[in-house]
């Protein structure tokens, strides 16, 4: 037998099976811990605000004998990276680092992110096995329209397609035109985007004389927003193709911290490169498996900016038991809502994901919505405003008076407070190219 | 003898009434009767039109929730007690009007009335018993 050597510059073709989401546990356990153990040295020894976080503990990184000894350790949240902006968490010097990135804040300054060498081969691996998982594999066409720049979606995403092999068409955000025109003529296969861009995709695909089912699109791999199994649905009754959700956050590393498999049934999280942890974000104490609190990610290869105890603000929980599809890394439940997308309202705790919960039980499927938050004379007053389709549309003004008044009788049901429910014209609500605008708060406060 | 009405859903602002009156006249399609349902904040129109097929598909297009419904078309004499004679036949029948609108354009003496009901058949039957002349939908709008 003669074997064929690879061409100079070929890529090593990506091996699922033999992919660390398969580790049997106790190995996998001992990967952690080591590497663990190194990531907190190496912060230790690096990042001044980690060092007096630890000394002011009393704790040191050879107190790391096990991964239950993860909880002595302090928390890094959001505003510690905005405190330090812009290097201040480094744990590389800047002649390492060669890649940066930063989020849109919204509010004051954004928050940067670092790579080196080593770091951007992780963040493709994580992202080859994202895209493994989701069923893309080599051949696919990609057309990836997850924003390019300094968000770390598009880029993240295009280097995990090419590292698995697939050809990688790197459309960007927006330009819904060139959108269609590419996946009608240039066979894609699988699609990255945000879901609810996807969504808008869908509803302008007549205009462009698009028949999903002629189309050879098979997958669609969405991130970076909060998304429900109802919008699922209704993606894959419209499209015909497979909608699977992926998780990622700039600070652990960005899109490929985790994703569904083809159970569509909570994310594997890469666990061998990100630990997770639940606890309950009032404590700060962790909780056991199975319960469901806010989600704290620590890198564990992490070289430019290793994240110790990362809180995501992200409510979840860990999936207990092992997955059909034989990954050996933890799943979380998908996750509906953020701690910080919840909203006060007269005193009450309101997460958008109730409110599509309401709106979802009157007409069955997840309308366009936007609420709306003002103040009047000293009252805060919220208002949900909803598109309406064509399954709900009635003939008559009292049919339709009638499903305001459902819909605001389900909507006090779940909130518990009386909220106005104002029924639009559909495609009047903005949709963003990127992440949908769910909330609009114009108090002043 | 069963007509197509579609049905739009309307915020009650300026100008939302005449972004589909002017999406039909761009596709050359002519309204050939209809009525605009009120409440506070949002109407409802409902059309008549010949080709309700290719007004639904370019009202769609535009963006418009577009609903389809069978209504019924009958011709009444233009005068006094027209409309009080047909109303006596339906009620006769136990046949509740949804809604009403009418005209008489076009037709000498005579005037169309579109009545929708819960139950179409039921109330077809009962007005043609009652010798109320109802229309063929080829009748009212012309061609097949």
């Amino acid at each position: 037998m003669v074997e064929q050597a690879a061409p100079a510059g070929a890529r090593q073709p990506f091996q699922l099976s033999s992919a660390p989401d398969f580790l049997p546990e106790a190995q996998l356990r001992t990967l952690q811990l080591e590497r663990l153990q190194a990531t907190v040295a190496r912060a230790y020894e690096r990042v001044s605000l980690f060092r007096e976080r630890c000394q002011q503990r009393g704790v040191t990184p050879a107190d790391i004998r096990s991964l239950a000894d993860l909880r002595a350790l302090p928390f890094t949240v959001k505003t510690d990276l905005r405190d330090t902006y812009p290097f201040g968490l480094f744990a590389s010097p800047k002649a390492d680092v060669v890649r940066l990135h930063a989020s849109s804040g919204t509010t004051g300054k954004p928050i940067v992110v670092a790579y080196t060498e080593s770091d951007l081969a992780i963040w493709s691996e994580v992202m080859t096995r994202t895209l493994a998982a989701c069923g893309l594999h080599a051949g696919d066409t990609v057309q990836n329209a997850f924003g390019y720049g300094l968000f770390t979606g598009g880029l993240g995403a295009h280097y995990g397609a090419e590292r698995l092999g697939a050809t990688v068409i790197p459309t960007s955000g927006g330009n819904t035109e060139r959108q269609m025109m590419v996946m009608k003529d240039f066979g894609v296969t699988a699609l990255c985007a945000t879901p609810s861009y996807f969504l808008h995709l869908l509803e302008r695909a007549g205009e462009h004389g698009i028949d999903w089912s002629e189309l050879p699109l098979r997958v669609g791999v969405f991130g970076a927003e909060p998304w429900t199994e109802a919008m699922r649905q209704r993606i894959e009754q419209l499209s015909g193709i497979r909608a699977y959700d992926i998780y990622g956050l700039s600070e652990i590393i960005g899109p490929g911290v985790g994703s569904e498999c083809s159970a569509q049934h909570g994310l594997h999280l890469f666990e061998d490169h990100f630990y997770p942890e639940i606890i309950d974000p009032e404590t700060g104490e962790p909780l056991p498996d199975g319960q469901e609190g806010e989600l704290v990610l620590t890198t564990l290869t992490k070289q430019a900016m290793p994240m110790i105890r990362y809180r995501t603000r992200d409510i979840t929980s860990i999936i207990p038991e092992p997955c059909p599809c034989g990954r050996t890394v933890r799943r979380i439940e998908r996750i509906g809502r953020r701690s910080d997308d919840m909203f006060i309202i007269r005193g009450i705790n309101v997460f958008p994901s109730q409110v599509e919960a309401a709106l979802l039980a009157v007409e069955g499927t997840l309308p366009h919505y936007q609420i709306t938050l003002t103040r009047e004379h000293g009252l805060d007053r919220m208002e949900v405003a909803v598109e309406v389709t064509p399954e709900v549309l009635s003939d008559t003004v009292g049919g339709m008076a009638g499903l305001q008044q459902r819909l605001a009788e389900s909507l006090a049901h779940v909130i518990g407070v009386r909220i106005g429910v104002r029924l639009v014209e559909p495609r009047t609500l903005p949709r963003s190219e990127g992440k949908a605008q769910r909330v609009v708060d114009q108090r002043d406060v | 003898m069963r007509l197509k009405q579609l049905s739009l859903f309307l915020e009650n602002q300026p100008a939302h009434l005449r972004h589909p009156c002017r999406i039909l006249a761009d596709a050359g399609i002519n309204i050939r009767t209809l009525s605009l349902a009120d409440a506070e904040q949002f109407g409802i129109l409902r059309l008549i039109v010949a080709d309700w097929q290719r007004a639904q598909a370019v009202l769609e297009e535009a963006g418009c929730a577009v609903r389809v419904d069978e209504v019924v078309a009958l011709e009444v004499d233009d005068e006094r007690g027209g409309l009080a004679e047909v109303l006596a036949v339906l009620e006769g029948g136990g046949h509740n009007v949804e809604y009403i609108y009418a005209f008489t354009a076009g037709r000498s003496g005579r005037a169309v009335l579109i009545m929708r009901f819960r139950d179409t058949d039921a109330a077809i039957a009962t007005l043609r018993v009652g010798g109320v002349r109802v229309l063929e939908a080829a009748e009212l709008l012309g061609g097949g």
